[in-house]
């Protein structure tokens, strides 16, 4: 269940460029959140900005009540966000949507493709998917080298593979070149970034099984306001809502 | 009888605040946070007479202290609404008040019809308002002449009373006001979202697909309690108000503007338990500014007012 909880900064570190980790000790237990799941967070405590903006959890320590984010600095909310401080508290609503079904997969072999700010949940559900004995490949794409993150706690974890846009770091391209040079083996492959990669990933896996987290714009983030709904194929009015059915759904159950 | 209650017609509110239609969907997330019984009544999201999908998204962008939204109406048409909707709230003990759209005055009738012949609702609000739609909607809330018929026909169908919801966005409110109180409305809702548009630097486009959206928030407030005030002068009828409250003491100006109760909608996304502070904030800010109930309060603020303010 949803709560509206007080959280206390612990740590920022700088991790990229313009991107932030932050981990936060949180007053409640953590024992029921899955990877895939995100944070709705308040900015300020004034009129100034009326709407939450959407984290993905990247790590839990469950027995330490503490939660990381990694967000990249885009506009007013992730910039007010940046400058708070180490003690500082954050109000957000939490856990919001739904993670990764991993529980109910059989998964011996896993291909994870992030992009950009869409690695951070990849990493708890990399590790997630270690702890049940999966082997796990990663594809992770970024728009330059001053952008790359996460790579070594990937490569603690499995096989991880770098893309950049650029070329000035790892291979140069998309991550749907680096699935076709190295044609990995994997039973479900798992997929959050923006809108037209998962869509490329998705038509290139067309025939795979597999999971991807969507973005909109959300209004409330809970389920109330049909800010973030997502087309259902074959349907003119049936729709997910990205807030609460999602972000993470079957890649054949959404229009994208 | 506890100093925060209001009789209105068809609604005896234990308190004036209840969550405004399209922010609060129809009850069940914001149960997860706090017990609904608490809440004055409860706005449900528009029924219309078939299920609607809306626009396409990006349908919200936040803009200095409030954000525009352009949903388009998506719900899944009245018949669902009260097979599958409704019987939620007999959990709870708070009235609901459904939010009536359409896009024909026929519409208008077979969805006021339908839904105010099931016992789960007090009210309707009748939403000839929303800018979101390309067709009804706020056409029949600019002009009085179609605003009244589409009031005197919905109340000759409807079993319960019938608050028309106003448009801010037209040159004379007081016109359209008077106009829905001679057609035959039980009370006002007012004001809905002003119509706005943000544009994206980056893209060089605007940031909702469906370009222009409704505004809310605190950014819209003074528009709200400059029309409440004006319509109060010209109508006898109760007014529910709203736009941009988010605190005890902006309910109070609402009432001191001429409202008998309120509606918040914006402000749940920023705080989910916004209703409950509010209602727990209330007895003191009232005691605080000399009243000794919210019916003490309203329409307060037009006292000293040696004449009335101009019509537009
Ligand atoms: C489920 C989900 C999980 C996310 N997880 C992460 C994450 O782990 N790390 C991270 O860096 N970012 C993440 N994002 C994107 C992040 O929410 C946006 O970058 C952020 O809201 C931008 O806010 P801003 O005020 O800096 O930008 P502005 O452009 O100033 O924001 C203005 C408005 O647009 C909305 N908005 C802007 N960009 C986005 C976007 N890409 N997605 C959704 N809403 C947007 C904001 O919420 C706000 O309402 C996630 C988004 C979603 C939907
Ligand atoms: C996301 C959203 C959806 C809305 N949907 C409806 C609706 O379905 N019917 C309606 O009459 N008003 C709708 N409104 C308008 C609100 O009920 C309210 O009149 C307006 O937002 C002003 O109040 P606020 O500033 O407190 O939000 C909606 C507003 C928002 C922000
Ligand atoms: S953001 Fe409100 S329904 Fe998803």
């Amino acid at each position: 269940m949803i709560t509206k909880s007080i959280v206390k900064i612990e740590q920022i570190n700088e991790i990229a460029l313009d991107t932030i980790e932050m981990k936060l000790k949180t007053p409640i237990s953590l024992e029921e959140v899955n990877p895939g799941q995100f944070i709705h967070v308040r900015i300020g405590s004034d009129h100034a900005h009326q709407l939450r903006r959407p984290i993905s959890i990247a790590d839990l320590d469950k027995v330490n009540q503490i939660m990381t984010i990694v967000f990249k600095i885009v506009g007013s909310g992730t910039e007010i966000l940046a400058r708070a401080k180490v003690g500082e508290e954050l109000d957000v609503l939490l856990p919001c949507g739904t993670g990764y079904p991993i529980d109910k997969l059989e998964v011996p072999k896993a291909l994870l493709i992030g992009g950009g700010i869409g690695v951070p949940p990849l990493y708890y559900l990399a590790k997630q998917l270690v702890e049940k004995g999966t082997e796990v490949t990663a594809i992770l794409g970024f728009q330059a080298k001053e952008h790359v993150f996460y790579e070594e706690k990937f490569k603690a974890l499995g096989n991880c593979h770098v893309v950049t846009n650029d070329g000035s770091y790892g291979h140069q391209g998309f991550v749907t070149d680096v699935i076709d040079i190295e044609s990995p083996e994997f039973d479900y492959f798992f997929s959050c970034g923006p809108t037209p990669m998962l869509r490329a990933v998705s038509t290139k896996l067309e025939n795979s099984n597999g999971y991807i987290s969507l973005e909109e714009r959300m209004g409330c983030g809970v389920g109330t306001c049909f800010a973030c709904v997502i087309p259902v194929p074959g349907s003119a009015t049936d729709y997910k809502k990205i807030c609460s059915d999602g972000p993470v759904f079957e890649a054949s159950e959404v229009a994208l | 009888m506890s100093n925060l209650a209001v009789e209105l017609p068809g609604l005896s509110l234990k308190n004036p605040i209840m969550p405004a239609s399209g922010c609060f969907g129809f009850g069940r997330e914001y149960s997860n946070f706090y017990d609904l019984s608490r809440l004055g009544a409860v706005i449900i999201k528009a029924a219309t007479g078939e299920a609607r999908f809306g626009n396409a998204t990006p349908r919200v962008a936040e803009t200095a202290s409030g954000m525009l939204n352009a949903i388009g109406l998506q719900n899944p048409g009245v018949e669902k609404i009260i097979a599958e909707q409704l019987p939620f709230f007999r959990n709870y003990d708070t009235p609901i008040i459904a939010n009536v759209a359409g896009s024909t005055i026929e519409e208008y009738e077979l969805v006021a019809e339908a839904i105010s012949n099931s016992p789960d609702i007090a009210a309707i609000e009748l939403n000839i308002s929303c800018p979101n739609v390309k067709e009804g909607g706020v056409q029949f809330g600019t002009d009085p002449v179609l605003a009244s018929e589409v009031t005197r026909r919905v109340k000759a169908k409807s079993k319960v009373p019938v608050y028309v919801k106003l448009s801010p966005n037209v040159t004379n409110i007081v016109d359209i006001a008077t106009a829905v109180e001679a057609a035959g409305a039980d009370g006002l809702s007012m004001i809905n979202t002003l119509t706005g548009m943000q544009i994206d630097l980056n893209a060089r486009k605007p940031i909702l697909a469906n370009k222009i959206g409704g505004l809310s928030g605190p950014a819209i407030k003074p528009v709200a309690i400059r029309m409440i005030y004006q319509v109060k002068q010209h109508v006898s009828i109760p007014i529910i108000g709203m736009g941009g409250i988010t605190t005890a003491e902006d309910v109070l100006e609402f009432l001191l503007a001429g409202s008998s109760a309120v509606a918040i909608g914006t402000a749940n996304f920023q705080n989910p338990l916004i209703c409950p502070e509010i209602i727990e904030a209330l007895p003191a800010v009232l005691k605080k500014y000399g009243f000794s109930s919210i019916q003490d309060a309203i329409g307060k603020g037009h006292e000293h007012a040696t004449a009335n303010i101009s019509r537009t």
